[in-house]
């Protein structure tokens, strides 16, 4: 459906990626945000707490990132479409009741603005050392989806797009911002709310008789009640049949998670984004994502410049990850380079998926800046040796 | 509970007649896990009968739980219920009032869950006054983990993880939740049963952050790492030693090992909650520019 307009704030602006951010959620329906103050992400809070009142949204800052993500799973079950925003520090409490939102199926998304870690590292810097985090931070098994932006605009557009998965797969989704991103200024094209696709939540059909709150009949995503509608239901953190009561066993186990896992791997075709930049009959493929993108993007002309051929992958959607692409790739190409902030973690799933047919190279930056593109040059021109 | 659970089985085998709070149960989970003589049932029985007795609209009302055994309330309730995480069913329950304000949200947890690892959010929440209606069972102790200390513990009082007796002082929660800005605060034990259910319903009636504590023996834990007898002792200690006083000081309302159980309604003040005061607050400020959130909730749909 279209989306609301009373969030659409349709014109040519000059934002910054968190305020973009901000505009992409208030577009995208979203009308309770719980939050916590942490730098370098208080920006979309303090974008969105002041159009919230104009548009019938509600923002609440709450006493830590704890119960921001709580408040966020609870504010779901409304049918209110819910996001929360934070940065490393706050990115590690929220792991908790992601996990709750992952088990209770609950949509919402969760916006990280990467800075350098660990603990409270460099609050003001980039960083781009939480993406695995974003995967596998909460305990236990389950899947879910992660966006990365490189730019204002793709704050806006990604946010659209971050709620709509949410609503398709009811998961909690990770928007993995980076201080960089977050902070520059570049223009924003916002369309007029007709132009703007929404997913609605979908409400069952059911009567309340016949409803079951995880009943999927084969399929992976069980039909949503609002609390309030009178289906009284009951879900709940722990393992649980159809009927969302707990079920202490493994059959139980089994038919509940395993469903939470291929609800997304089966689906991944669909879902893994990423664009290409001159990757058939290259030699070298960077694998990149975020504020790294644009950095790479510059070390590739010049590498092509001395003749190498190079083309560029970047990942729009890092979680799930592209497997199949890498390992279609691996097969023709001499090797990937991945320049990340951080020491080493996407590389590792290019690697993974590479299974051995062509080396990944790692150009680490530890956090507080960005590669020179020369650095990225130069394992460019090691790895095409 | 388990008496409740029994009359049900025996009545509808025989009679056919439904247990009076059988329609506010989820019956086909029916027997719970509490252990016999276990005070939570008695606290449940007096919920669903006070939400009977107020007219409320069931299908408005909604319960979030926490984990522990009293976190396991929700799970038993024929309402929209949901089971959290611990310690944090009460920022769950402030979205949930939040995302749909007409809702009418209960928290039902234990002492360990609400003011233990929950209590930042307890005192933070309480100052908002948010409308909730949040019922403390306080048995003393860490029941489901295995009679751990708890916040609540009194001083000397005997814990799996205190086995010399416990040397912490423990929250006087009437007075902590009163002191943050609860409007409605009250504590009972669960031999109170006609006054506790005449302080739910009371509540269920009332705005803002409305706490009501429960007295209620761990049989299991509690009970027997303090040699305080059976379930029938039990009841017999709060006949002796609760003391009904509506204006008592609350700085002296702290409950001492084996001491005297100060009960009654403490505070009960009609207070602005945080919908109120962001509504008068933006009306003031915006003005007609304002757009609130519709009762119904910020759902989106075609
Ligand atoms: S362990 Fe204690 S609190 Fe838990 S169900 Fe048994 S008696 Fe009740």
């Amino acid at each position: 459906m279209k989306t609301d307009p009373a969030g659409v704030l349709t014109g040519a602006h000059y934002l910054d990626g968190d305020f973009a951010c901000g505009e992409g959620a208030m577009a995208a329906g979203c009308r309770f945000v719980a939050g916590y103050p942490i730098t370098p992400s208080t920006e979309v809070v303090e974008r969105i707490s002041r159009r919230f009142p104009m548009m019938g949204g509600t923002f609440i800052q709450m006493e830590d990132e704890l119960a921001s993500m709580a408040a966020v799973v609870g504010a779901s079950w409304t049918g209110t479409k819910c996001l929360t925003v934070t940065s490393g520090p706050g990115f590690s409490l929220m792991m908790e009741n992601i996990g709750l939102a992952a088990m209770m199926e609950t949509p919402c998304v969760v916006v990280d603005v990467q800075r350098g870690g660990p603990s409270t590292g460099l609050p003001t810097m980039v960083g781009q050392a939480d993406m695995m985090q974003a995967r596998w931070g909460s305990h236990g098994d389950y899947e879910l989806i992660a966006l990365c932006p490189q730019s204002p605009q793709e704050a806006f557009d990604l946010m659209i797009d971050a709620f709509n998965l949410s609503e398709i797969y009811r998961i909690p989704v990770m928007f993995m911002m980076d201080e960089c991103v977050g902070h520059m200024t570049e223009k924003v094209v916002i369309p007029e709310a007709d132009q703007i696709e929404i997913v609605p939540r979908k409400l069952t059909s059911q009567t309340p008789e016949e409803f079951l709150p995880y009943r999927v009949n084969g399929g992976y995503v069980p039909e949503f009640a609002r609390a309030g509608d009178g289906y009284r239901f009951h879900t709940t953190g722990l393992t649980h049949n159809e009927h969302g009561y707990p079920v202490m066993s493994a059959e139980c186990q089994e038919q509940n998670v395993r469903r939470l896992i291929y609800k997304i791997r089966d689906n991944a075709d669909q879902i893994v984004r990423f664009e290409d930049d001159g990757v058939d009959g290259a030699d070298i493929v960077l694998v990149t994502y975020g504020i790294t993108a644009r950095v790479a993007q510059m070390a590739m002309e010049m590498a092509r410049e001395q003749g190498v051929k190079v083309g560029m992958m970047r990942l729009i959607i890092a979680w799930p990850f592209p497997e199949k692409r890498i390992k279609e790739l691996a097969g023709k190409i001499k090797a990937f380079v991945v320049p990340e902030v951080n020491y080493g973690q996407m590389v590792l799933e290019v690697q993974r998926c590479a299974e051995g047919l062509a080396p990944a190279v790692l150009v680490s930056h530890g956090g507080g800046g960005v590669h020179e593109p020369e650095t990225i040059v130069e394992a460019i021109m090691g790895a095409a040796k | 509970m388990s008496t409740v659970s029994e009359q049900t089985a025996v009545e509808s085998t025989e009679s056919k007649v439904e247990h009076p709070i059988a329609p506010y149960l989820r019956m086909d989970r029916m027997p719970h896990i509490w252990c016999p003589t276990c005070g939570i049932g008695t606290v449940v029985k007096c919920y669903a009968t006070a939400l009977g007795e107020a007219g409320v609209d069931l299908d408005k009302v909604a319960i979030v739980s926490g984990i522990g055994c009293t976190g396991r309330v929700a799970g038993y309730m024929n309402l929209d219920a949901f089971h959290t995480t611990h310690g944090r069913a009460i920022p769950f329950a402030t979205g949930l009032k939040l995302g749909r304000p007409e809702l009418l949200v209960t928290v039902f947890s234990g002492d360990g869950d609400l003011v233990g690892i929950g209590g930042n959010h307890f005192i933070h929440t309480a100052r908002r006054n948010m409308d909730l209606l949040v019922i403390l069972v306080n048995n003393f102790i860490y029941g489901m983990t295995g009679g751990q200390n708890a916040p609540t513990t009194p001083l000397t009082a005997k814990t799996s993880t205190m086995p010399y007796g416990n040397f912490e002082n423990p929250f006087n929660l009437p007075h902590l939740a009163a002191s943050c800005g609860a409007s409605y605060v009250a504590r009972w034990t669960c031999l109170h049963t006609r006054r506790l259910t005449k302080s739910f319903k009371e509540a269920l009636g009332r705005k803002g952050f409305r706490f009501i504590e429960v007295i209620a023996p761990c049989s299991t834990l509690y009970a027997r790492l303090n040699r305080l007898g059976t379930g029938f002792e039990l009841m017999r200690f709060y006949h002796d030693n609760a003391e009904i006083r509506h204006d008592a000081d609350l700085n002296d309302v702290a409950i001492d090992f084996q001491g005297k159980i100060v009960c009654g309604k403490f505070v009960d003040e009609e207070r602005p909650t945080f919908i109120d005061l962001m509504h008068a607050h933006y009306e003031r400020t915006l003005g007609d520019k304002y757009r609130p959130m519709p009762p119904e909730g910020g759902w989106i749909h075609e």
